[in-house]
């Protein structure tokens, strides 16, 4: 898939809470073929001390409406910034970019489990497996019931189950500790994004019960396409770039 | 029709931009938004006698201007580079060459013989100036001595064009730059990343695994300028700018400062089209001033 360097509008701007909000945007080309849990690399507009473009996960994919949607949660300067676009502001992306989620055959089960902001890239994932006849179910973990975010969404495409660490909604604990992972092994593939700690907990819960495990990293980066070297992972085949052997690796690869 | 070609020592480049190393890869990263052919040169990344794992993450802090690495010159070492690499990028229309580097005299020699005999690498540039590895780099680039060990060394064997990456974390570059050029460098490029630190104030840890790293970008930028002046006016070979080249007019500043050629880093991971808009710049620029070649305006600084 040919990467393009783009502009693109911003058509909405949605805040749904004062963490994440959701980025609308229309390329001002056709779009091409997103794979599930592949990334873009934006120009933070109208902000001459943000210098290098952010790497954001694709949340959602329209290609009826030519559109992408970005759920992107404020940690810095640049996201801040990000937050303040309006419709009718340009941004530049560059996509799609690395390697995303792999399939998994007809008439098997998917587990998809995303804590906070991870739950990104599962949303267009969780709607390619249904489209393609996977049953899937979808574990999402909040730290409290104020900071869960599109929680009738995911349940619209599949059976959406919720953790909160304060137990204010859902099952009380961790995504790891809800009580579908008593039984993972009913599962063929489990699919996750979320903080580092999550995941490897996820990993190694995966690992025991036999069941393979993708992970989507994040990492600081520059370029997005595999030439700075700067985003590398430690993994069985070495120094390995989230950027383009990422960010979804099989938990088997990495040194977890 | 202005003409943008340059020499650098016995090559015709056909424009004078070319990729900084480290920051386009094998060239190949970029085919999807570039042409390579329209390049004046692409250098390829550092390449090692042995393959190099390169240094623990986190390798990257973003600056207001800038960037701060510490890759610590990853790579599969030159023979993965001859097999693998070189068979499928010998085919572009352009220089390519290759940036050397070795933690000994001997390492930087041995990769040099094995690159004498590849046709389509018209050059090598001897990288005496990477602050990211503990031992040779930037240990080298900054005495009188480690230069004259490294480049009169490798000049006894390789026989094509040999450029030679100076440092900027020196206190006088023109001693660094003369040196070069007495033990046989037939062109200079200048400037390397400047040593840096960045430190995360909520966890009062260093960024960076390596504590410090190199500064690139726009933040670099009058550093280089100064130093591709100064070296420019006391050697006789041909100097290539680098540093925080960004647009059209960042390279202009570079060549009237004296470069005859210049190299785009950091600018590519923000713009993978940065070289083609800036070559198209250039010629603008020639075109809208009047002038002839890109030549003229080769160290036309008016002071």
């Amino acid at each position: 898939m040919a990467k393009q360097v783009i502009d693109a509008e911003v058509l909405a701007n949605h805040k749904l809470n004062n963490k994440y909000f959701i980025l609308l945007i229309k390329p001002k080309k056709k779009l091409e073929l997103i794979q599930p849990g592949q990334f873009l690399q934006l120009t933070v507009p109208n902000a001459p001390e943000v210098f290098l473009r952010r790497p954001l996960s694709i949340h959602d994919v329209d290609y009826e409406n030519n559109t992408i949607s970005l759920l992107i949660q404020i940690v810095g300067k640049g996201t801040q910034k990000l937050s303040l676009l309006d419709k009718g502001n340009v941004v530049n992306i560059i996509y799609p970019l690395g390697k995303g989620y792999s399939n998994i055959e007809k008439g098997q089960k998917a587990l998809l489990v995303g804590g906070g902001c991870g739950i990104a890239p599962l949303l267009y994932l969780a709607k390619v497996l249904k489209k393609e006849g996977i049953d899937e179910d979808i574990i999402i973990g909040f730290k409290s019931k104020e900071d869960i975010i599109e929680y009738e969404l995911y349940n619209s495409i599949a059976p959406t189950f919720v953790t909160t660490e304060d137990g204010s909604m859902g099952e009380k604990g961790y995504v790891t500790t809800h009580s579908l992972f008593s039984s993972l092994n009913m599962y063929n593939k489990i699919y996750t994004c979320g903080p580092e700690v999550m995941m490897k907990a996820v990993a190694k819960r995966a690992k025991e019960a036999g069941v393979e495990c993708e992970v989507s990293l994040e990492n600081t980066m520059a370029c997005g396409i595999g030439a700075c070297l700067c985003c590398v992972t430690p993994t069985v085949n070495g120094h390995q770039c989230v950027c383009t052997e990422g960010p979804v690796f099989n938990s088997k690869e990495l040194l977890w | 029709m202005v003409d943008l070609s340059v020499n650098i020592h016995q090559l015709t480049m056909k424009n004078p931009v070319t990729t900084a190393s480290g920051t386009f890869g094998y060239g190949e990263e970029f085919t999807d938004f570039i042409d390579l052919n329209r390049l004046g040169g692409f250098i390829v990344k550092g390449t090692t006698l042995k393959h190099r794992e390169g240094n623990p993450y986190p390798r990257m802090a973003e600056t207001p201007a800038g960037m701060l690495n510490a890759v610590g010159l990853q790579n599969k070492g030159v023979d993965y580079f001859i097999e693998n690499i070189y068979p499928r990028i010998k085919h572009y229309d352009t220089h390519i060459w290759v940036n050397v580097s070795g933690s000994t005299v001997e390492e930087y020699v041995a990769i040099a013989e094995k690159l004498n005999d590849l046709e389509k690498i018209t050059a090598i540039e001897v990288n005496i100036s990477c602050p990211n590895v503990k031992e040779g780099g930037m240990a080298f680039g900054t005495t009188c001595p480690g230069v004259k060990a490294v480049v009169s060394a490798v000049r006894k064997v390789y026989q094509k064009t040999m450029i030679v990456k100076l440092s900027p974390n020196v206190t006088n570059i023109v001693e660094m730059a003369k040196t070069a050029e007495d033990e046989g460098a037939d062109a200079l490029s200048l400037i390397n990343t400047l040593l840096g630190m960045a430190i995360d104030a909520k966890t009062r840890r260093p960024v960076l695994s390596t504590i410090t790293g190199g500064l690139s970008g726009p933040a670099v930028k009058p550093v280089a300028l100064r130093m591709v002046w100064q070296v420019s006016k006391a050697v006789k070979v041909p100097v290539i700018g680098i540093g925080g080249i960004m647009t059209a007019t960042d390279a202009i500043e570079f060549l009237l400062a004296g470069a005859t050629a210049v190299q785009v880093g950091t600018a590519n991971f923000i713009d993978p089209q940065a070289t083609i808009k800036i070559i198209e710049g250039i010629e603008q620029y020639l075109i809208e001033n009047k002038f002839k070649s890109v030549k003229d305006i080769v160290g036309a600084l008016i002071v």
